[in-house]
């Protein structure tokens, strides 16, 4: 099990999340089937998934609240099952839905985290981090839900984390609120924090982390910076045009590139930069009508959607350009 | 343990509950209530005068008159004469159904005249059978009464003063009515319930909730937390058994022995309940067999521990069931140090008690899991 620490060479960085061939089985169900993964120190990764595909489960058993079926797992070079209160007081947690003591406020449950990890944050400093000033005495069952997701991210942040927890920190959150989340998130990184964060919203994904892992029915089925999966699972880029279908029967005839038609638009490959002239002097010269041209990449979305359902289909039914 | 997080604990604590209007009525007025409620049903009966219908067929005759006015003497009955015009000998066991306390005395015609005759001559006394306590009283005084027209009789002529006396005293070192025995019991019983009910709740929706696992993640202990419920409970019964006594002086002229050897009861009842309370939420797996595990503990305690009733005054299995209910331990102990003074018996109580709830503490801290497995 220790055997990666002597083979591998001391590197700039130093995992902070380390798992090989993680299971967790629920009676017959594998919520997780033999995952593996690190985490360097000081980047955000982020877990994607369908629901039910196992993120929660992998990040409370790193979390240390639930016991993991087999597996190594490491955080800060701790097992988070038998060394749970010493790695509790280095990270910080925000779960899935986040849910605290009703009549308490926002101001007094910041005190009582201070006071239990021996800290001397100011509940009026972190309050303002997360955008939750104006909140600071009101009670937990009057916040709004995006409000409390806020303050579970201020209390995680009480105790000066080396890693942050955050699962789907920015479900249910208004899209200013989104993006206070994510300056958050950045300047966790910034103050060289590690931050793993599980997310159903991939342009966030995309935005932040400098690695992902898609994980679907327990497997890890892509994983790399989100660059390296769209180019590796990814569909090339596309020159695309409103036009009516004829119009894709003509470039088909005249190119000799995959050429489809989705929604009104016509959209053909292209192979490489210069492709761009031939193809729209093609389109122009059929003296078809067309409309509002622009080039299309596959986003993390797109291909999280294909790849999904890819699986789903049972990987036989492919998408095939016409 | 780290007194800082079981001081940070029990704020969060005092603060959601002082905030809860519910829990605060309950907690401020229900012991009132209790107090108020079992004190006028149980003063209601046992004391003051029950009152006697009396129909005199003896056309009151000064003897008769004499007869009547010692029984009203005796201060346990209160005698009222009804009129011959009204009720008849017939019809005067229908009439006194009709009261609302049928408790009737007939005095026959000739009685009088029988007495300085030495006649025997029988009076008739009507009693409820439901009311057995009434019915004593009553036959009680008459018979009373009527041994000492008896012996005055047998005597008239000669001196023979009666040989045998007696003063009437409470147990106990002062004059105790039951309101008196009624607190220790009613403290007990919030001592009892108000953890119980609580604890059981929060150790099901504490998980349901998330609350156990956000807690599991700060470096709060499961003996802390518990510590720091056991305290605020502590804290609480202070305050109740507080407003019970004054409830108790202030309604019902109680006389209770505020000593400092209640304290301990005050503090370890509490220590066993809440870590009771925690163990049976513990082993539930769901919050509905934790409300039916809770009850099946607390209601034979409610009860049979000497909450309402003496415990002496049950039949003698029931007595043995008792002693092994831990409240019994504590509203005898408290018995013992607010009424009787006997400071040994309540130290035993007192031990007892605090020995099973170092148990179920420690059972308490072990089997209650943060996490899950
Ligand atoms: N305590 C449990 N007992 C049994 N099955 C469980 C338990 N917790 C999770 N599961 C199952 O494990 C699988 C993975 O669940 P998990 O909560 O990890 O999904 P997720 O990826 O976080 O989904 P979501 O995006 O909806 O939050 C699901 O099929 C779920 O039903
Ligand atoms: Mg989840």
């Amino acid at each position: 099990m220790r055997l990666h620490i002597f083979l591998s060479y001391p590197g700039p960085v130093s995992a902070a999340i380390e798992v090989h061939g993680l299971v967790k089985q629920y009676g017959n169900l594998s919520a997780v089937g033999g995952i593996d993964f690190s985490v360097p120190a000081g980047t955000v990764f982020s877990f994607l998934g369908p629901n039910g595909a196992g993120k929660t489960t992998t990040t409370e058993i790193l979390e240390g609240l639930r016991r993991r079926t087999s597996g190594d797992v490491e955080v800060l070079g701790l097992d988070p099952w038998t060394d749970g209160a010493a790695l509790h007081r280095r990270i910080g947690v925000i779960p899935q839905d986040f849910r605290f003591f009703e009549k308490i406020t926002a101001r007094e449950a910041i005190e009582y985290y201070r006071a239990l990890f021996h800290t001397d944050v100011d509940p009026a400093r972190l309050l303002a981090q997360v955008e939750l000033l104006d909140k600071i005495d009101a009670r937990f069952d009057t916040l709004s839900g995006g409000q409390k997701q806020k303050l579970g991210l201020a209390l995680a942040l009480t105790n000066n984390p080396e890693i942050c927890f955050l699962d789907e920190p920015t479900t249910g959150l208004d899209p200013h609120a989104r993006r206070a989340i994510w300056a958050v998130i950045r300047s966790l990184k910034g103050e060289g924090r590690t931050v793993f964060l599980t997310t159903h919203y991939l342009e966030e994904a995309e935005l932040l982390a400098d690695r992902v892992a898609i994980i679907h029915h327990g497997k890890i089925i892509a994983a790399g910076t989100p660059a390296e999966i769209i180019r590796a699972n990814g569909r090339p880029e596309r020159i695309e045009v409103a036009g009516p279908p004829e119009l894709a029967t003509y470039l088909e005839q005249h190119l000799d590139r995959p050429v489809a038609v989705e929604n009104g638009r016509v959209s053909v490959e292209l192979a490489d930069k210069s492709d761009a002239l031939k193809i729209l002097g093609a389109i122009e010269a059929s003296g078809l009508p067309w409309d509002s041209f622009q080039t299309s990449r596959d986003t993390l979305e797109d291909v999280f959607v294909r790849l999904v359902g890819q699986m789903d289909d049972g990987a036989l039914k492919q998408e095939t350009p016409r | 343990m780290n007194f800082r997080h079981v001081a940070a604990d029990f704020r969060v604590v005092m603060r959601s509950y002082l905030r809860n209007p519910v829990a605060l009525f309950f907690s401020l007025i229900f012991p009132i209530i209790l107090i108020a409620l079992f004190g006028l049903i149980f003063s209601a009966t046992g004391s003051g005068p029950v009152t006697v219908e009396v129909l005199n067929l003896d056309h009151n005759s000064p003897v008769s008159r004499e007869f009547l006015a010692a029984l009203n003497n005796t201060s346990v009955v209160k005698v009222n004469v009804v009129s011959d015009t009204t009720v008849s000998p017939s019809n005067f066991a229908s009439w006194l159904g009709k009261n609302d306390d049928p408790v009737g005395l007939i005095v026959p015609d000739g009685f009088a005249a029988n007495y300085r005759n030495g006649t025997p001559t029988n009076l008739t006394v009507f009693t409820n059978p439901s009311d057995a306590a009434s019915s004593g009283t009553v036959l009680g005084a008459v018979q009373g009464v009527a041994n000492g027209f008896n012996l005055a009789r047998a005597c008239s002529g000669s001196v023979c003063a009666p040989v045998i006396g007696y003063t009437s005293e409470n147990v106990g070192s002062q004059v105790y009515t039951y309101i008196d025995y009624l607190i220790p019991g009613l403290i007990g019983f919030s001592i009892l319930t108000s953890p119980m009910f609580s604890m059981v709740d929060i150790a099901s929706s504490y998980r349901k909730d998330g609350i156990f696992r956000e807690l599991s993640l700060t470096p709060l202990t499961r003996a802390e937390w518990l510590l720091s419920r056991i305290t605020w409970y502590v804290a609480l019964t202070f305050v109740t058994a507080g407003i019970m006594i004054g409830a108790g002086v202030y309604l019902f002229s109680a006389h209770v022995a505020l000593t400092l050897g209640l304290v301990p009861f005050l503090i370890v009842g509490p220590f066993f309940f809440v870590s009771l309370g925690m163990l049976a939420g513990t082993v539930a797996k769901t919050p509905e067999s934790a409300a039916l595990i809770g009850n099946i503990i607390t209601f034979p305690m409610m009860f049979l521990s000497g909450t309402f009733f003496t415990v002496s005054s049950f039949p003698p299995y029931l007595q043995t069931f008792a002693h092994v209910l831990p409240l019994y331990y504590v509203i005898d102990g408290m018995n013992q140090v607010m009424l009787f003074a006997n400071m040994s018996r309540a130290l035993a109580d007192l031990a007892v008690v605090l020995v099973a709830g170092l148990v179920v503490f420690a059972l308490a801290v072990r089997l209650f899991k943060w996490r899950d497995e």
